[in-house]
């Protein structure tokens, strides 16, 4: 991005780019720690997710307030306002990331008989899907880079998969293991949220794309 | 240093400027040369001193350039951050970050709240993250402040380290458990025919006994396989230098294995004589253990080929066919790793230990070689190692047994008998 007149305003920009990142990593953390407690009924760490999901909020509040201060202050033209807009639009998606972790933590108590649940095998995979692309996201957002953000988008097919396999196979199980559906049914909406959290990743891409292109990505990509 | 750099000329003048001004102020002349003797001798005195080094001049020379140039080529990723931004990354960083880090907030690097942890204003010194740039990876992060603005963060990739580690702890756990086996029975006949105190019929303590012998070779083939391992691994690094006429080796390696009960089945294919560095030892287990995996694998009475050919001008090619299940492919990659089995229970019954290929691998690794493992479900399988073959000795290179020049030797087909 070309330099500014106001030095300040470039000091504005990297400053959001900055609190973008960290909501980003917070939430890449997020997940894999929240299906780590899931997984090992560790109920500290999902302590610990859900503590640190007031850090996302609190950043959240900070990229919107620095967002709008931008606007007013600079108004911003061109590829810099896409920059601010995309950015204050992002924050909100990964601060979504981040409740669904939270939610998926939560759930860590309420699973039953953990060591021998099989269905719970099935879900570290996809979440690790999940963060991966949340992964790429972040990156494809620092470099600005059009092609990854399109590459995130097509995995989103996989967690898609990944969801439809798991949900058939969680419903196969509790037909046959009646005594287990309520712990089968909060993986149900464990699953639920890894796919959702693939899907916000997916509007990130596209918001990337459109930060760096000015336009969205062709529908076929989606 | 020279005198005339240190005298302060203009003091002094200033000195003899005030001299002569008292002097036509009419004060008297001693006084005034008093004080002007005063005057220069303090000058003189504080000039004597060596300047104190130009502290704030060496802090500017340590600009953003400079350290660039002392960094660039550091094979450990740099990165230079200024307050909150990144002002320099060296090459490897670039690599590990990607190069659209620099000027951008530090954040959009690091992101990961450990390593954020690193920056601001109360910032520790040192962090461990995981997954920073890929799945999984492990990296130690260290930061240095330079002043007060300027800190260096150092990375240091841990994964390697963690992976070694993990590889050996299983290996161990491996070990152990393959070693336990074979020992609690015969612990457990042991302690039965003791026991017994002669009540047990002859027919049953000699079956016992039977056990214990083949628990023991078990045991014996399994620390030998162990052993040769280790020793392999160690010398993983040291080319091996004896010239080796690999036909001849191929033949008696294999006649070996097959030993004189399953001769019958063997096969032997020798198209070509080529020579190749190697240690005659390390080769001919590779061709044992491939003969004896084939027979010992392969259907009861189908025949195992045994090929030795030359492949694409300057590869040596052993080749071992059997004709049996095969393989399935997705068990192909594992088959190489120490204590694999595609099928525990036969391979054990057999007296596998489950090290034969990771030795084989380790031995054609050693001698720059490839193993290659192709398997028809059904079918059989092939096992292929590609050797390079030696230099041509300078002296006798016009004879070189395998160039081109030379007329093959027939390819033949012997059945053995």
């Amino acid at each position: 991005m070309a330099e500014h007149t106001v030095k300040a305003f470039d000091e504005d920009i990297t400053r959001l780019r900055g609190l973008i990142a960290e909501m980003g990593g917070l939430a890449e953390v997020a997940i894999a720690e929240s299906l780590d407690a899931l997984l090992r009924g560790d109920e500290v760490l999902a302590e610990q997710v859900v503590l640190r999901d007031k850090r996302m909020d609190a950043l959240e509040m900070e990229v919107d307030k620095l967002a709008v201060r931008i606007i007013a202050l600079r108004a911003p033209m061109a590829d810099d306002l896409r920059e601010v807009i995309a950015a204050l639009k992002i924050a909100g998606v990964l601060e979504r990331i981040g409740d669904y972790s939270k939610n998926i933590a939560k759930r860590t108590g309420m699973i039953e008989g953990r060591a021998r649940f099989e269905p719970l095998t099935l879900l570290p995979t996809m979440g690790e899907v999940a963060s991966e692309m949340v992964h790429d996201v972040l990156t494809a957002y620092a470099a600005r880079d059009p092609d990854l953000a399109r590459e995130v988008i097509a995995t989103d097919a996989k967690v898609d998969g990944f969801y439809n396999s798991i949900f058939r196979n969680l419903v196969s199980y509790m037909v046959e293991n009646p005594s287990t559906i309520s712990s089968a049914a909060q993986l149900l909406f464990v699953a639920r949220n890894i796919e959702r959290i693939g899907d916000h990743a997916t509007n990130v891409a596209e918001m990337v794309h459109f930060a760096a292109t000015g336009v969205y990505p062709p529908e076929g990509d989606r | 240093m020279g005198s005339s750099q240190t005298i302060p000329i203009a003091g002094i003048s200033l000195a003899a400027v005030t001299f002569a001004a008292l002097l036509l102020l009419g004060i008297d002349v001693v006084i005034a040369l008093a004080v002007l003797t005063v005057w220069v001798g303090s000058l003189l005195v504080a000039a004597g001193r060596p300047p104190d080094p130009p502290k704030a001049k060496t802090r500017q020379r340590l600009t953003i350039e400079s350290i660039s140039d002392l960094i660039e080529n550091s094979s450990i990723p740099l990165v230079i951050t200024d307050r909150n931004t990144i002002a320099l990354a060296n090459n490897a960083a670039r690599r590990m970050l990607g190069p659209h880090v620099i000027g951008q907030d530090t954040r959009v690097a690091l992101r990961n709240p450990e390593a954020i942890s690193l920056l601001g204003d109360n910032a520790q010194n040192e962090a461990i993250v995981r997954g920073l740039v890929r799945r999984g990876d492990i990296w130690q992060i260290n930061r240095q402040t330079i002043d007060d603005r300027l800190a260096m963060l150092e990375f240091i990739n841990q994964t390697a380290e963690a992976d070694i580690s993990r590889a050996h702890t299983d290996f161990v756990a491996n070990a152990s458990h393959e070693l336990r086996t074979p020992l609690a029975a015969i612990l457990g006949y042991v302690e039965t025919l003791q026991e017994g105190d002669g009540s047990l019929d002859a027919p049953t303590a000699r079956k016992f006994l039977g056990i214990i012998e083949r628990e023991a070779q078990r045991l014996h083939a399994l620390v030998s396989d162990l052993m040769s391992l280790s020793r392999v691994e160690a010398e993983k690094h040291d080319l091996p230098t004896t010239r080796i006429d690999l036909a001849a080796l191929v033949e008696r390696a294999a006649r070996d294995a097959a030993g004189s009960n399953r001769i019958e089945r063997l096969v032997l294919d020798i198209a070509a004589e080529p020579v190749v560095l190697g240690d005659v030892q390390q080769l001919e287990q590779v061709v044992r253990n491939l003969v004896d995996n084939a027979l010992k694998y392969g259907a009861a009475d189908a025949p195992v080929t045994v090929e030795l050919n030359l492949a694409q001008g300057d590869l040596a090619r052993i080749a071992v066919q059997d004709q049996g299940e095969g393989i399935a492919p997705e068990q192909i990659p594992h088959l190489t790793r120490r204590f694999y089995r595609t099928d525990p229970g036969r391979s054990r019954a057999s007296g596998g230990t489950g090290l034969g290929l990771a030795i084989v691998k380790h031995i054609v690794e050693r001698h720059r070689g490839r193993l290659d493992i192709t398997s028809t479900l059904g079918k059989g399988t092939r096992v292929v190692v590609r050797l390079p073959l030696a230099e041509p000795e300078p002296e006798a290179a016009g004879s070189a047994p395998d160039t081109d020049q030379e007329t093959p030797r027939e390819p033949e087909t012997e059945q053995l008998s």
